[in-house]
C-alpha cells in the first residue's frame, strides 16, 4: 500500500507542472496585451508607447518566455500569485479568504449530496422498480433538467422574500447556508444517487451476494458487503465530485452574492484582471488533481486489487 | 435497425425527439415563427402579462417575450449543437485513430486527453472566456477545446471494442485496406455509442452556457438568450417574478428532453438494462457523472 | 428413504408472465447423489435455486419442496435461512465471484459458521485449517488470509467444498461446480467430490453439463430441456440406452467434447 501511494502521488508531479505551463501560456493566448490591460485599469488617460514599454518592463514581460515562466512558478510555489492588476493588491490576500469561503459551501454541500445521495441510492436499489424508486428516480429527472440558478432564484423568492425566513444573500450566520446548499444538493445528488443506484444494483446480482444468503447468512450481513462493494464506486466519484462542485459554485455564488471565488472569478473576469483568473484556474485545477490522487488512493485501500494496476 | 424499433416502443422518447426537432425548426426559421421583432421596445407594454397580441406577455422593455424565448433558440440551443458536433467530430478522429491503429500514436494521444481531462471542465471554461472575454463565441470555443478529449475517450473504448471483434479482425487478416474496414465495420457501430454520449453532453453544454449568459459572460444584449432572459429577470425578481418561467421551463423542457433521449437510446441500445440484471459497467457508467457538470 | 422430494414444482417468471418450469417432480435418496444435467437456459439453476429459496423476488414458485418430510415452501424467511448453509449448502460454479471481492476468503467463511454455530474466531480457523487439509488445500491459514482474486478458480472451489465439509449439511447442491475450471483443476474438484460422498455419505445433488463428470459422480440422473423433464433414472442405464432423443443428442455431442477430459480420467472409468 505504500508503494502505491508513493507511485500515485510521483505521477501528479508532471501533471501538476503541465497544468502550471498551460495556465501560464493560456494568459499569453489574449488578444490583449497585458500591459494595455493594467495601464486601462488604472485609469491613465493616455497610452503611449513608452507608458507601454515601461509597464511589461515592470511586468517581466521583456524577458524570455522561459524565465518568465519560472519566475512566475517559483512565486506559485511560494503562494505570491502576484498583484491584481485593478486593485495593486496581492492576488493571495483576495484570493484566499475567497477561497476560505468557497471550501466552506462546498464542503457543507458535498456532505449534503454525500449523504442523500447514498441514502437515496440505497432506497432506490434495495426497492428497484417499486413506487419509491420510480418516484425518485422522476423527480430527479426533472431535478436535473433545471438550471440551478434558476432554482435558487424561485427559492429566493419564495423563503426570503415572501415568507420571509431566510437571507436572501450574502455570508453572515448559519441561515445564509440553507439556501446555497440546498440548490447545489438538489442540483447534484440527482445525479450522483443514481450511480449509488446502479453500482449497488450490479453488486445486487453478483455471486457474492447468493453464495452468502446460500450460506445462511442474515440479510443484514449481506447488505454490508454490498454497500461495502458499491460505495467503492461511489467513493471514487464523491472524490471527483467535491472539485467540481468546488469550481461550478460558480453561478451559486454570484446568484447568492456569496464572497467566494466564484463570485471573485466572475468579476475578475469582466474586469480583465489576469493575475486572479491564472490564480484562480491555477488553484483549482491543483484542487482536481489532488482529489483525484486522494479519490485514487482511497479506492486502492478498499479495493486491493487495484493496487497493482500502476 | 432495432434500436430506432426499440426507441419507437418508447412513447416519452419520441415525445422528446418531437420537442427537439420543433424547437430546432422554431430556432432556424425564427423570423418565420416569432410574432414579433424580439429586439423590438415598447415601453407602453412594460411587464403587460399574455395578451392575444403577446401570448407570453412582455418584459423591463415591453419586448415581446415569446419572440424572445424563440429568438432566443439560436444561441441557447441551436450554437451549443453546434459546439458539440465540432468537438465530437474532433474527438471522433482521435477516437478512432487510437483506438484502431492503438501502439505509441494511442499512448501519446490519450496522454494528452489525460492531461485536458485533468482540468476542471467549467473552471476552464471560465478561464478561456476570462481570456478571450465575454462573449458566445468565446464560450463555444472554450466547450470545443474542452470536450473534444472526453469524446475522444469514449469513442476510442468504444472503437477498441469493436476492433477486437472477430469480424473485424478477419476482415484485417484477408487484407482489407483500413479505411474500408473503418468506414464499412467500425463506424456504423460506434456511431450508437456516439450518439448516447452526445445526447447525454448535450444537456450540460445547455445548462453550462444558460449559466454563463446568466452571469453576463455570454452573448451581449440586446441578443436574446435564455439565460440572459434569465439574468434580466432576475434584477426585477422581487416585483415581477413571473418573468423568471418562460426561460427557465424552456430551459427545462429542452434539456429535459434531451435527458430522456439519451436514456432511451441506452436502453434501446443495451436491452440489458429495460431489465432487472443490468450490470452497468463500471468504466462507462462513472465517466459520464464526471462529465457532467452543472451550471 | 427420501431426504428431499420435490412435487410438481412450477416455476413461473412475474414480471414477463412466462412459465420457466413446468411442472417437476423428482426425489434425492438418502445418502445418494442426483445429476441434473441439460444445457443452459434448461432451468437446471433455477430449480437448485427454488430448492433453497434463493431465485429473484420475481421468479415466483408453487409446489411442495418436502425436506426430511418438512416443506420448505411454507417455512418463514427466517426459518428458511437456518436451513440454509446448515442443511443446505450450495457450491457455486465460479469461485472467483463467489466471495466477497474486497474481503479476504476467510470473512465469509467466519461470518458463516458464527452465524450456525457461534464458534470463535480460534475454532473456526481450526476447523476451517482441518476441512481444507483434506481438500488438499496447503497452507489453510494463508489462503484464508488472501483475496479472491489472488487465489485459483480451482482453490475456491475447494475452499466452498472445505466450508460444505465444516457445515455437514444434509444435502449439498452443486452447480456447475467444473465448468468454469481449467482440466486440471477439474479433475481435482471432482476428486474431492466423490471423496466427500465416500467418507460420509452425503446426499448431494449435482448440475452440470458435463456428462463425463456426471458419470462419475452421480447415481441417479435427471435430463432438463426448456424447463421439462424429459428423462430420468439410474445413470448408466439412462445413457446406454437412452429413450428421449434429447439424452441420445446429449450424450453423443457431449462425450465427444469432453473426451480430453475423460483421457485423464480414464483409468477409473
Amino acid at each position: 500500500m505504500g508503494s502505491y501511494i508513493v507511485k500515485r502521488l510521483s505521477l501528479t508531479v508532471p501533471l501538476l507542472f503541465i497544468i502550471s505551463l498551460l495556465t501560464f501560456v493560456l494568459i499569453n493566448l489574449s488578444p490583449l496585451d497585458p500591459a494595455v490591460v493594467v495601464l486601462q485599469a488604472q485609469e491613465i488617460p493616455e497610452i503611449t508607447d513608452e507608458l507601454i514599454a515601461e509597464t511589461r518592463a515592470e511586468l517581466g514581460m521583456d524577458k524570455p518566455f522561459i524565465i518568465q515562466y519560472l519566475n512566475w512558478a517559483l512565486d506559485c510555489l511560494r503562494l505570491d500569485f502576484g498583484d491584481s492588476y485593478v486593485t495593486g493588491e496581492t492576488v493571495w490576500s483576495s484570493i484566499a479568504p475567497a477561497f476560505l469561503n468557497t471550501l466552506k459551501l462546498t464542503f457543507v454541500s458535498s456532505v449534503c449530496i454525500i449523504v442523500l445521495s447514498i441514502a437515496l441510492g440505497v432506497i432506490c436499489a434495495l426497492r428497484e422498480g417499486k413506487i419509491a424508486d420510480r418516484s425518485i428516480r422522476g423527480i430527479s429527472f426533472f431535478l436535473t433538467a433545471m438550471p440551478s440558478y434558476w432554482l435558487a432564484s424561485i427559492m429566493i423568492w419564495y423563503f426570503s422574500v415572501k415568507l420571509d425566513l431566510l437571507p436572501t444573500s450574502g455570508m453572515d450566520s448559519y441561515k445564509s447556508y440553507i439556501l446555497p446548499v440546498i440548490v447545489i444538493t438538489v442540483s447534484y445528488a440527482g445525479i450522483y444517487f443514481r450511480t449509488v443506484r446502479s453500482s449497488m444494483i450490479s453488486n445486487l446480482n453478483e455471486d457474492y451476494v447468493l453464495y452468502g444468503r446460500a450460506s445462511g447468512l442474515s440479510e443484514k450481513k449481506i447488505t454490508m458487503h454490498i454497500l461495502r462493494n458499491s460505495l467503492q464506486v461511489a467513493i471514487s466519484i464523491f472524490c471527483m465530485a467535491i472539485p467540481i462542485i468546488l469550481g461550478s459554485t460558480v453561478v451559486i455564488e454570484n446568484v447568492f452574492a456569496w464572497p467566494g471565488l466564484g463570485r471573485l472569478s466572475v468579476k475578475s473576469i469582466l474586469s480583465r484582471d489576469f493575475p486572479i483568473i491564472q490564480a484562480y484556474v491555477l488553484i483549482l485545477a491543483a484542487a482536481f488533481v489532488a482529489f483525484n490522487t486522494f479519490s485514487d488512493i482511497v479506492n486502492a485501500a478498499m479495493n486491493p486489487k487495484l493496487r497493482k494496476d500502476i | 435497425m432495432r434500436t430506432l424499433k426499440n426507441l419507437s416502443r418508447d412513447r416519452l422518447a419520441i415525445a422528446s425527439l418531437i420537442v427537439i426537432a420543433i424547437t430546432i425548426v422554431a430556432g432556424v426559421f425564427a423570423p418565420l415563427f416569432a410574432p414579433h421583432d424580439p429586439a423590438e421596445v415598447n415601453m407602453k407594454l412594460r411587464y403587460a402579462s399574455s395578451s392575444w397580441e403577446y401570448a407570453l406577455g412582455n418584459d423591463h422593455l415591453g419586448r415581446c417575450i415569446l419572440s424572445r424565448i424563440i429568438y432566443g433558440i439560436r444561441p441557447s440551443v441551436l450554437w451549443v449543437l453546434v459546439a458539440l458536433i465540432l468537438s465530437v467530430f474532433i474527438g471522433a478522429v482521435i477516437g478512432f485513430i487510437s483506438g484502431y491503429f492503438r501502439g505509441k500514436t494511442d499512448a501519446f494521444l490519450m496522454r494528452i486527453c489525460d492531461i485536458m481531462l485533468s482540468f476542471p471542465g467549467y473552471v476552464m471554461t471560465l478561464a478561456v472566456v476570462g481570456i478571450l472575454g465575454a462573449g458566445l463565441e468565446n464560450i463555444l470555443i472554450a466547450f470545443v477545446v474542452m470536450k473534444w478529449a472526453w469524446f475522444a475517450r469514449v469513442i476510442r473504448t468504444s472503437v477498441m471494442q469493436y476492433a477486437e471483434m472477430n469480424y473485424v479482425k478477419f476482415a484485417k487478416a484477408s487484407g482489407i485496406g483500413h479505411w474500408r474496414i473503418m468506414v464499412k465495420h467500425i463506424i456504423p457501430v460506434t456511431f450508437a455509442d456516439i450518439a448516447v454520449i452526445s445526447s447525454g453532453s448535450i444537456c450540460s453544454m445547455i445548462l453550462q452556457i444558460s449559466g454563463l449568459s446568466f452571469l453576463g459572460l455570454g452573448i451581449q444584449a440586446p441578443n436574446a438568450e435564455w439565460g440572459m432572459m434569465l439574468n434580466e429577470a432576475r434584477e426585477v425578481m422581487f416585483s415581477r417574478p413571473e418573468l423568471m418561467l418562460a426561460p427557465g421551463l424552456a430551459i427545462i423542457l429542452i434539456v429535459s428532453a434531451f435527458n430522456f433521449v439519451s436514456d432511451a437510446l441506452q436502453v434501446a441500445l443495451d436491452p440489458k438494462l429495460t431489465t432487472s440484471n443490468a450490470s452497468l459497467q463500471e468504466e462507462e457508467g462513472k465517466q459520464p457523472v464526471y462529465e457532467y457538470i452543472r451550471s | 428413504m427420501n431426504i428431499l422430494e420435490v412435487e410438481h414444482l412450477k416455476l413461473w417468471d412475474a414480471n414477463r408472465n412466462k412459465v420457466i418450469i413446468h411442472n417437476s417432480s423428482f426425489h434425492l435418496k438418502q445418502g445418494s447423489c442426483l445429476a441434473i444435467v441439460g444445457e443452459s437456459g434448461s432451468g437446471k439453476s433455477v430449480t437448485c435455486r427454488a430448492i433453497m429459496r434463493l431465485n429473484k423476488a420475481w421468479i415466483r414458485q408453487s409446489g411442495d419442496i418436502l425436506f426430511k418430510g418438512e416443506n420448505l415452501n411454507h417455512l418463514t424467511e427466517k426459518e428458511m435461512r437456518k436451513r440454509r448453509g446448515k442443511n443446505l449448502c450450495l457450491i457455486l460454479q465460479n469461485g472467483m465471484r463467489a466471495f466477497d471481492p474486497s474481503c479476504v476468503v476467510g470473512v465469509h467463511l467466519k461470518e458463516t459458521l458464527a452465524e450456525h454455530f457461534g464458534w470463535s474466531k480460534s475454532e473456526t480457523e481450526q476447523r476451517m485449517k482441518k476441512a481444507m487439509e483434506s481438500v488438499m488445500l496447503k497452507d489453510p491459514l494463508e489462503i484464508m488470509n488472501k483475496y479472491p482474486h489472488q487465489l485459483s478458480g480451482g482453490m475456491l472451489q475447494r475452499v466452498m467444498i472445505a466450508l460444505a465439509i465444516v457445515l455437514e449439511p444434509d444435502i449439498i447442491i452443486a452447480d456447475e461446480p467444473t465448468t468454469a475450471l481449467d482440466t486440471i483443476s477439474q479433475y481435482e474438484v471432482v476428486e474431492q467430490f466423490t471423496k466427500l460422498r465416500e467418507r460420509w455419505g452425503c446426499s448431494m445433488i449435482f448440475i452440470s453439463h458435463d456428462l463425463g463428470v456426471v458419470k462419475k459422480v452421480a447415481d441417479d440422473v435427471l435430463v432438463m430441456k426448456d424447463g421439462v423433464i424429459v428423462e430420468r433414472g439410474n445413470i448408466h442405464a439412462v445413457f446406454s440406452e437412452a429413450k428421449h432423443e434429447y439424452t441420445n443428442y446429449l450424450v453423443s455431442s457431449r462425450l465427444a467434447l469432453s473426451s480430453r477430459f475423460k483421457k485423464i480420467m480414464g483409468e477409473e472409468m
